[in-house]
């Protein structure tokens, strides 16, 4: 399967309906509709446990979904027969612990999948890496050891490292709760790179200042419920739910403490 | 950077002459205590009613210098099973406890092969697998089943510890953090690939001492290999003990598993001092 990574097919990059998923028999996520066209930064917010992390690791397929459809680009990949590896190879993710690899430098991190997965060359898989960590401020970094590195930067690597496969959507999952204050600046920056560049993202936050910033469009999650979907403007300012309303206030609230 | 050069002070400089002192007297304290405890011990061993008759069955220079020889050529045998042993067991142990990850409903008869065969042989005392393996295989009277003793002492030593190796592999696998895989399968690696190149690397470094501990207990154990006639160095050891009656023999065969095991035990504790540095970094 061939993709043009820059413009896709003329429909949505990614679109989900009516999908549910339960653990142990507790719905988690109920009957969610999400479609997310090729450009376009999508944030996810809700209380915690809401059911964030698991929407997202469903489009990854690392859940198997209880029901519904997920289209990755026109192509249904909650089919049975799709073959989750090669799903996962069109899509990077971001977790909010980072889990680099402890064992592997940075440098190694970051070429195990282009090379393993995608056949590219050792060197080829490099420079592009190298090319990467300089965008993003890590070039002396190459060699390091994971452990070696500070949150923040071991957190911008493992973005880096799901952008060296030049995925076509990217699902990022609070990748900054984490980190302390100061290094979540670092790492909203690589974000506001990546939309820059033009990048599909899906990511879910609590930075609601952030999430203001950089969304095109934000999805309130509610209960595993998509409760409401509207542009930053709409769902900060003037949101139509008083679910929505009370959450947002109960964000501000904490802010304030 | 600004520049600021440190200077020890007075206080760090009376520190570090008290914790030289210190030192000093711990290391005088050790070598005294462990030069009374050994001639505390020394006296009421030699002073028990028995030690005479001991000294002489067990002490003897004579009967050792005489077995020596035979009991050393013995103990290649030893040394040579295990060396045959090892590298099968870790080849054993690894693909059983891998065959354990596979999830795929195909794999099932494996999976449930590798469950039987490391519930059995972890439950049945090596000497009984030795002793069933010695002399059942020879007793089915195959075409081509092995006949030689040393060949089948090393089949039953393998399948023996090949169990308990497999267990410490499948603890070290699970012992990777699952996020680890997660990670590695969000970015398309297949369940193999996952294992060889992000589970495996990991789950090693965490084997390598519970390995070599079975190793050192492999190495005693290849004299259990005797039972079925293997002449190696404690078989040797008895047939000149029983002949003269004198177990000085026995005293020169522990010997022999004693250096072996030793830098083993050392080598262990090497590998233990590297990993922690490491993790240190
Ligand atoms: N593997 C699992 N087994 C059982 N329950 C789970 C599992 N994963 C998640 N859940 C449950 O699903 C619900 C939603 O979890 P999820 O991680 O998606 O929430 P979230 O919106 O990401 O929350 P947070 O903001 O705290 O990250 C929670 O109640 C959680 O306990
Ligand atoms: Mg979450």
């Amino acid at each position: 399967m061939k993709h043009d990574r820059g413009e896709g097919p003329g429909g949505p990059v990614l679109a989900v309906e009516g999908l549910w998923k339960s653990y142990h028999g507790a719905p988690v996520l109920r009957g969610i509709d999400l479609s997310v066209e090729a450009h376009e930064v999508v944030c996810l917010i809700g209380a915690s446990g809401s059911g964030k992390s698991t929407l997202l690791r469903c489009v990854n397929l690392l859940e198997t979904v209880d029901d519904g459809t997920i289209h990755l680009d026109g192509v249904e990949i909650t089919d049975v027969r799709a073959d989750p590896d090669d799903v996962r190879k069109r899509m990077g993710i971001v977790f909010q612990a980072f889990n680099l690899f402890p064992h592997m430098t940075v440098l190694d991190n970051i070429t195990l999948a282009p090379r393993k997965v995608h056949g590219v060359a050792r060197p080829e898989a490099e420079e592009r890496a190298r090319e990467l960590l300089d965008r993003f401020g890590l070039a002396d970094k190459a060699g390091a050891y994971p452990d070696r590195l500070s949150g923040g930067q071991q957190q911008r690597v493992a973005i880096i490292r799901a952008l060296a496969v030049r995925p076509r959507l990217m699902l990022l999952d609070e990748v900054t709760s984490a980190l302390d204050p100061e290094l979540v600046t670092e790492v909203l920056g690589v974000i506001r790179e990546l939309k820059a560049g033009g990048m599909t993202m899906i990511l879910t936050t609590h930075e609601m200042g952030f999430c203001r910033e950089i969304a095109d469009t934000v999805c309130f999650l509610d209960g595993g419920v998509l409760l409401e979907r509207g542009t930053p403007e709409e769902i900060f300012t003037d949101p139509r739910e008083p679910r929505t309303r009370e959450f947002l206030k109960s964000v501000l609230d904490a802010r304030r403490i | 950077m600004s520049e600021v050069t440190w200077v020890k002070s007075e206080r760090q400089l009376q520190r570090e002459r008290l914790r030289r002192v210190r030192a000093a007297r711990s290391g005088t304290i050790a070598t005294v205590s462990t030069i009374v405890f050994l001639g505390v011990l020394a006296a009421v061993v030699t002073g028990s009613p028995g030690w005479p008759r001991v000294r002489d069955t067990f002490f003897s220079a004579e009967a050792f210098a005489k077995a020596w020889p035979d009991v050393l050529d013995g103990f290649w045998t030893n040394v040579t099973i295990f060396l045959i042993a090892e590298p099968l067991i870790l080849v054993v142990g690894l693909l059983v406890a891998l065959v354990r990850t596979l999830r795929a409903p195909v794999f099932f008869p494996l999976r449930a092969l590798a469950v039987a065969y490391t519930d059995v042989f972890r439950g049945v005392p090596t000497l009984l697998v030795i002793l069933l393996v010695g002399f059942g295989v020879p007793a089915l009277d195959l075409q081509g089943a092995p006949r030689d003793e040393v060949t089948l002492g090393v089949i039953a030593l393998t399948l023996s510890y090949g169990a308990y190796v497999a267990e410490v592999f499948r603890a070290g696998i699970d012992s990777v953090h699952p996020s680890q895989r997660a990670a590695a399968r969000s970015l398309g690696l297949s369940h193999g690939k996952t294992m060889r190149y992000v589970v495996l690397p990991q789950a090693w470094r965490r084997v390598v001492p519970p390995l070599l501990n079975d190793f050192v207990s492999l190495q005693k154990d290849t004299s259990l290999v005797s039972t079925i006639g293997v002449v190696e160095a404690l078989r040797q050891a008895q047939i000149y003990a029983s002949s003269k009656f004198n177990y000085t023999p026995y005293l020169a065969g522990a010997l022999l598993f004693v250096l072996l095991t030793i830098p083993m035990a050392r080598f262990t504790d090497h590998l233990a001092a590297r990993s922690q540095r490491r993790r240190g970094q």
